[in-house]
């Protein structure tokens, strides 16, 4: 039988070919702003990086700055409030609006820098124990095994107990403590794609060591790692946090978070106020990243894509 | 009557305007009789079957003129009622037989699930019969496969599993979906045979899904040919093959690599399967069909008797031979 | 399964000798004058600190401390802590089923309230009910457990008065500790209203330190329900005509329970590093409160062997979590 002569197919109804065929920027934000919460997670942290951004300027008051007669004042929306000190003021008169804000410039800055000191060191030695399964693989994988079998704030706190309390000290035991899962997550993704075609073909195209592992493996893996960076953010703010909250961290009068915990302890009866918003903060501001993250995830899953 | 009567049965994943996955669906099967269903990927004929069995779930919604089994309308039934049906006396065995078995539980204890739900089989007598069905279909050392785990058994003897699970309920009906494609073509033979063999043993009706035609020339008395959810051509075997009245039973028959054999080219037909936004106005095959005529644009034909074959056409091939 | 469980253990050893460089190391890495550290003295006179270098063994080269270090630790000498005296071992002994008795409420509390939410909001995906679970899950692995533990006192102990501020037991029983686990002390002594008085005193901090474990777990469940429930098996299982109970709890929980092990096996790390949070809010008698006082008074043997004590304790609950996922996973039991 011989082939039926080909005729040209119907055309489909013409349609729009950038609604076929977004580019992936509009296809990532597309998938991103399906998810309500992810929105909404940005949203806030928008919010947040502008007050650190603009803190001097958005605060009503110094931070620092001692009103004696104004201790312990309620919010504006309880009793004894006044509109001078929108969220009231805690033990020693200072505004807690204006801490806040200050605050909010600080677990910013310790997320960053935690995730970036982390983050760099983690993805070479990801690359390395990836690249190097039988040379350097084990060993490295040996010590991140170390670390991880301590949690991860037991070994922070270690960390700072040798290191000594303070914010510099705080951002390096977390980025030390953050290590192991970026280490682990490179080396996974790396493992995986090198056993992939278009790998083979690079090397057999003439490709040298750098360029392998850095254009053309690297790319490829990103989508686990900026989701891990996201929720390591979050995590560092909760650290920090805690660190300060231990009395081991950012030492008062500093506002960060945490630190502004700790000295409320004793104001529960008295003004709850100075206990609620602080760890209220923290909680809206990890909770936005960890939707961002969420959101991220599956925006950038390809599995996920598809799905209903 | 037959064993098995579908007129018009649809299959849709969404709301009332959604494009059907199977659209207007007729077909028949005798007790004893083996039918096969073939078609491409996404022409809708694992879909029909699941319907049947009762395996689509929300968004998608059947409905159908008539979709009775053994005098039963299988729509009206409540879950409870079709359970006691589906797994007894109409049993799949599906594509894939690594993931078919759940990898926690081991061979027999599948095996005794159907045996207790549907013989009320347990204890030892659940045992002795799982191996006795283990041994049917030929796995060697039976006894001690009814303690492995899925992950333990190659491809082919999963498969066996799966059929051994499927024939406890000594079934009136059988539906095997593409049961050797993910197979080793060594093993593939093996199974078929199995399969005819068992058919054959317990004047069982099997519908055999594939897109393999060979399989369909040795093993299949009728076949049904699908195209975009729709029954295009239903024929006994050696006559549609000999004499195919539909275009694209014609062409999937000329795209057979041995019949291209001193070609340049492969024979092919252009174009691809209507998906959700280019489906015809009128026959599905109208865009790609070579002998395509104006009216075939607009209107859809029907499911027709013809020469040798229910056509879905209205130019229909070969109709002068005899 | 016994070579299973033999390899394992063969993963362990070199971990845990890991474990002890790393603790080693700390120590050495603290800034300033080792002898000070080690004594927790500010100024040593010449002579005693010629003669403390000698005892302590801090002129050797520092491979052969590391030897001395471990073959201590080999007797079982863990040092005395600088500020009781007392051996660090016995300290240990004494306060760790006060952290052992909360972490296992907490468990208990995380485990079974996160897996029943998770499978239901599973069955019910896309619910008011499954949303309610995924936002409340969120929010609990979002918030500082510190705070947490904070704001429950400030309703239930303070405003409501329904359960106690801190410790494990009023001041007014007086409980021989048997066994160490409040609990099972206050059900053998014979002091009335005992056992109620201990309950209450652990329910607060059970569930803040529960609460993350009980997000983790919900979320885990859920979304491998879901992914469970999605697999040929379950299709085969519905086509051999199953109820629909069964092919979610017997066909599909089992498969779903898996992964989850794994995550309850990691939430052992986070629990150890939230009791020393939530024992220091509640002022809960455990290991981790010891830990974190010893920080702050630089009781370094404490800190160093309190440390190491921790993470062998970590890495003995990974093993036993390995083995039960060898247990429930049939693959993983086989493979070389």
């Amino acid at each position: 039988m011989t082939s039926p002569i080909p005729k040209s197919v119907t055309p489909a109804s013409p349609v729009d070919r950038s609604l076929l065929y977004p580019s992936p920027y509009k296809e990532f934000w597309h998938a991103f702003s399906r998810n309500k919460g992810a929105v909404m997670g940005l949203a806030f942290m928008c919010l947040v990086v502008f007050c650190a951004l603009f803190a001097p300027w958005v605060a009503p008051h110094d931070p620092s700055e001692q009103y004696r007669d104004f201790l312990l004042t309620p919010p504006v929306w309880l009793e004894g409030g006044t509109w001078q000190f929108i969220l009231g003021t805690d033990e020693l008169g200072r505004d807690l609006l204006s801490r806040l804000i200050q605050g909010a410039r600080l677990s910013l800055l310790i997320g960053l820098s935690s995730v970036v000191m982390s983050l760099i060191p983690g993805i070479l030695l990801g690359l390395l124990a990836g690249f190097f399964p039988h040379l350097l693989g084990p060993s490295i994988m040996r010590l991140m095994d170390v670390m991880l079998a301590l949690p991860s704030l037991l070994l922070a706190v270690a960390i700072v107990a040798i290191l000594g309390p303070g914010l510099i000290n705080t951002v390096i035991a977390i980025a030390i403590v953050s290590l192991p899962s970026y280490v682990r997550l490179t080396r996974a993704a790396v493992m995986g794609e090198l056993n992939r075609d278009y790998v083979t073909a690079a090397r057999l195209a003439g490709a040298g060591l750098p360029r392998l592992m850095f254009v053309t493996v690297l790319p490829n893996c990103m989508a686990p790692l900026i989701v891990q960076a996201t929720l390591s953010f979050s995590s560092a703010i909760l650290d920090a946090a805690a660190l300060g909250f231990l009395g081991l961290g950012v030492q008062p009068p500093t506002p960060e978070w945490g630190t502004m915990l700790a000295s409320a302890r004793d104001y529960i009866e008295r003004a709850w106020w100075v206990v609620s918003l602080p760890g209220l903060t923290i909680l809206l501001s990890v909770l936005a990243i960890n939707l961002m993250g969420d959101g991220l995830r599956d925006a950038l899953d390809p599995k996920l894509k598809n799905a209903a | 009557m037959s064993l098995l009567q579908i007129n018009n049965l649809n299959v849709r994943f969404g709301d009332a305007n959604a494009v059907p996955v199977v659209d207007g669906l007729d077909l028949a099967v005798d007790a004893g009789e083996i039918l096969a269903i073939v078609g491409e990927s996404g022409s809708g004929k694992s879909v029909t079957m699941m319907a049947l069995m009762g395996l689509i779930d929300a968004p998608g919604r059947i409905t159908a003129d008539t979709l009775s089994f053994d005098g039963t309308d299988m729509l009206k039934l409540s879950g409870r009622q079709r359970r006691k049906v589906v797994g007894k006396d109409i049993a799949m065995v599906f594509q894939d037989p690594m993931t078919a078995l759940n990898p926690s539980y081991t061979v027999g204890f599948q095996i005794e699930e159907v045996l207790r739900q549907h013989l009320g089989l347990k204890g030892k007598a659940a045992r002795q019969r799982a191996l006795e069905l283990l041994k049917k279909v030929e796995i060697p050392a039976a006894e001690s496969r009814l303690d492995a785990y899925p992950h333990q058994l190659s491809g082919g003897m999963s498969q066996r599993v799966a059929i051994a699970m499927a024939i406890a309920g000594e079934p009136k009906l059988l539906i095997a979906d593409e049961p050797t494609t993910a197979l080793d073509v060594t093993i593939q033979a093996q199974i078929m045979e199995l399969l005819v063999n068992l058919q054959k043993e317990r004047n069982m009706a099997l519908i055999l899904i594939t897109h393999d035609l060979a399989v369909v020339a040795e093993t299949a008395r009728r076949v049904c040919v699908m195209y975009a959810g729709q029954a295009v051509e239903v024929g006994q075997v050696p006559e549609l093959f000999d004499v195919p009245a539909h275009p694209y039973s014609e062409a999937l028959l000329a795209a057979i690599p041995e019949h291209s054999i001193g070609a340049e080219r492969l024979a092919t037909l252009p174009g691809i399967v209507p998906g959700r936004y280019d489906r015809p106005d009128g026959c599905l095959l109208s865009p790609r069909c070579p002998y395509v005529q104006d009216n075939c644009r607009h209107q859809r034909p029907p499911l027709d008797p013809q020469a040798h074959s229910l056509v879905r056409c209205f130019y229909p091939l070969n109709q002068e031979v005899a | 399964m016994l070579s299973f469980i033999a390899r394992r253990l063969g993963l362990l050893i070199p971990t845990f000798f890991g474990i002890t460089l790393l603790t080693f190391a700390l120590i050495r890495l603290i800034p300033g004058d080792p002898v000070e550290v080690m004594m927790g003295e500010r100024r040593v006179d010449p002579e005693m600190h010629a003669q403390a270098m000698e005892r302590l063994g801090l002129n050797k080269p520092l491979p052969v401390q590391y030897l001395d270090y471990v073959g201590k630790l080999a007797q079982g000498d863990l040092g005395e802590s600088l500020r009781t005296r007392e051996s660090v071992w016995t300290e240990f002994l004494t306060l760790f089923p006060a952290t052992l008795e909360l972490s296992f409420a907490a468990l208990l509390f995380a485990g079974t309230v996160g897996l029943l939410a998770g499978v239901i909001a599973a069955l019910k995906r896309g619910s008011l009910f499954d949303h309610g679970v995924m936002g409340i899950s969120l929010a609990g692995y979002s918030m500082p457990i510190f705070w947490w533990g904070l704001i429950l006192i400030m309703f239930f102990s303070v405003s409501l008065g329904w359960t106690p501020v801190s410790g494990r037991i009023d001041l007014l029983y007086d409980i021989e500790p048997k066994t160490g686990f409040m609990l099972i002390d206050t059900l053998l002594s014979d002091e009335e209203g005992a056992f109620k008085d201990a309950v209450m005193h652990l329910i607060l901090p059970a569930i803040v330190l529960g609460t993350i474990p009980l997000a983790v777990i919900a979320r885990m469940t859920r979304s491998s329900m879901l992914e469970v429930l999605r697999e040929d098996y379950i299709r085969t299982a519905r086509a051999k005509g199953l109820s629909p109970a069964r092919v979610v709890f017997v066909h599909g929980l089992r498969n779903a329970l898996i992964p989850v092990l794994t995550v309850f096996g990691l939430q052992v790390g986070t629990l150890l590093a939230g009791a020393v949070l939530t024992e220091t809010i509640f002022s809960w008698p455990g290991v981790g409160k010891w830990l974190i006082e010893a920080i702050g008074a630089r009781d370094y043997p404490v800190v160093q062997n309190g440390i190491l004590l921790i993470a062998c304790l970590v890495i003995l609950v990974n093993f036993v979590v390995d083995i039960l996922y060898g247990l429930a996973n049939p693959r993983i039991r086989h493979q070389r």
